[in-house]
């Protein structure tokens, strides 16, 4: 790691500022456009200040697993396209892809905001397999909220295609979207020195000493939890980064639900 | 044989569109849109090479990566990592910019040339490589000019410039034709067919193609002239 610029981002924020003149809780401007791509059954752009990552959603018609036959379920993907960092590498899934995919898919399953029930076709026979899969364009940082928002946002915008017996019919659109509820948010909380902040940039990634993604509902309860980085958190910290990841997570989920009316 | 098109002519290409620099990341990036096909290219480099076997001690190398998102077909999802399919489409797209891009000065390195698809309607090869070519220009590598792709085809005796995937799927003597040209030269850099043509048809769509590729050209120009507005007061046209 790069010592100087440790220090650098450490005595910034030990006096409150940051590189962008954000406060430690401030996320950069963030925009959402739905429908960015035709031939998928739901899709979206999630753009938190340089950073920019693309969802879309496809379905598939699959079997249940046995000790659930009338549930379907989604599946997640993360592609950390070397598109889009000059770090990343061309090949098969990487850890880092992985954990993002992951943790994506955790916030949106266990917040229960699909009724997996839902997806059943035929008990025991066929159920729903909806395909999440999450493209980075530019990764300048805080790559784990911007693919939740693009996860989420590609379901509110997908629309079921038709089903003729065991074929999916991808020419016909329905008028079946999902009944999204609890609307998961996840907002990912660094800390650095005794400082906690939201939204990091690749600088403030690269030096901070830990990491705590925290996916909220709109209960105010907490639906999945991912900790990284090289450093130990104490139970203040938690506690510090909870509340701030729930204050946070109202504010996005405000975007989210706007964002729908328009 | 009398196949007309519903919102354009035999002739004439879907409405275009280019934007130079939309990843901020890359050393060059740029967006092109045909249609309903959409590419994004991003350009890093000239940067070191590996393995070292890799390396040219005379010059540097273009590697190019051709990608279809998995959402961007219609129909199934396309499964993630190269198949078959994107590997020739790499290997051509390299082929086919090669001829313009001077890497004498960088031996030992690589330029990657990222081609990512997020929708899709036939033509994405080509649509690739126009971006990339717009991305290579704006990474500031010297070129000799700008290539241009698009398809042609045979539709049954119909002779048509930049088929869409409906045009693709059509039954009988059909041919796909992705053509890719340096418009400064009038040289042909990609050349791939599928389908049954005459050889008298491919002269006449070679000649049907260099309008297609002026306007193509004019576009990817003006996207980068867009970019670098101000900083560019007596322009290039190339």
């Amino acid at each position: 790691m790069d010592n100087n610029l440790r220090n650098h981002v450490l005595r910034s924020l030990n006096a409150g500022l940051r590189f962008d003149n954000r406060k430690p809780e401030d996320y950069r401007s963030i925009s959402i456009e739905y429908s960015i791509s035709s031939n998928a059954e739901g899709s979206a752009r999630v753009k938190i200040g340089d950073t920019e990552v693309l969802a879309g959603v496809k379905f598939e018609i699959g079997s249940p697993f046995p000790d659930k036959p009338d549930e379907g379920t989604i599946i997640v993907n993360a592609e950390l396209l070397p598109l889009s960092n000059p770090e990343f590498e061309s090949g098969p899934p990487n850890i880092h892809s992985i954990e993002l995919a992951r943790v994506v898919d955790r916030g949106i399953r266990e917040s229960k905001t699909i009724d997996f029930k839902s997806l059943c076709v035929e008990k025991g026979e066929k159920v729903w397999l909806v395909l999440i899969d999450i493209i980075t364009i530019n990764d300048a940082g805080n790559l784990f909220d911007a693919a939740a928002l693009a996860a989420y946002a590609a379901l509110q915008n997908a629309v079921f295609p038709g089903l003729d017996g065991d074929k999916i019919n991808y020419k016909e659109k329905t008028k079946k979207k999902f009944d999204l509820m609890n609307i998961p948010v996840s907002v990912t909380v660094l800390k650095l020195g005794k400082n906690y902040f939201v939204d990091p940039t690749n600088e403030e990634e690269e030096v901070a000493d830990a990491r705590l993604t925290l996916v909220s509902m709109e209960n105010g309860k907490l639906c999945a939890m991912q900790k990284g980085g090289d450093h130990p958190l104490t139970s203040m910290d938690i506690n510090a980064m909870m509340d701030l990841a729930i204050v946070k997570g109202a504010e996005l989920r405000e975007i989210l639900k706007k964002q729908k009316k328009k | 044989m009398n196949y007309k098109r519903k919102d354009r002519n035999l002739d004439e290409i879907r409405p275009i569109e280019a934007k130079a620099g939309i990843i901020k990341n890359a050393d060059g990036s740029a967006m092109f849109r045909i249609g309903k096909t959409v590419a994004y290219a991003a350009v890093y480099g000239p940067r070191d090479l590996y393995p070292k076997f890799l390396q040219d001690p005379l010059k540097g190398v273009l590697r190019c990566n051709y990608n279809m998102m998995p959402f961007s077909g219609s129909g199934e999802r396309v499964r993630p990592g190269q198949s078959r399919r994107s590997r020739e489409i790499s290997m051509v797209t390299e082929k086919a910019l090669l001829p313009v891009v001077d890497l004498n000065d960088f031996p030992n390195a690589v330029v990657d040339v990222f081609i990512e698809l997020p929708q899709t309607d036939a033509g994405s090869r080509c649509a690739g490589i126009c971006a990339a070519s717009i991305a290579l220009a704006d990474a500031g590598l010297s070129m000799k000019g700008l290539v241009s792709a698009v398809s042609v085809g045979n539709l049954n005796g119909t002779l048509v410039v930049d088929l869409d995937k409906e045009e693709e799927d059509i039954e009988g003597e059909v041919a796909d034709i992705p053509i890719a040209m340096v418009k400064r030269t009038g040289a042909i850099t990609l050349m791939q067919m599928d389908g049954i043509v005459e050889k008298d048809q491919v002269m006449k769509l070679l000649e049907m193609i260099k309008d297609a590729c002026g306007k193509i050209h004019d576009v990817q120009t003006k996207a980068l002239k867009e970019k670098y507005k101000g900083s560019m007061d007596n322009g290039d046209e190339n």
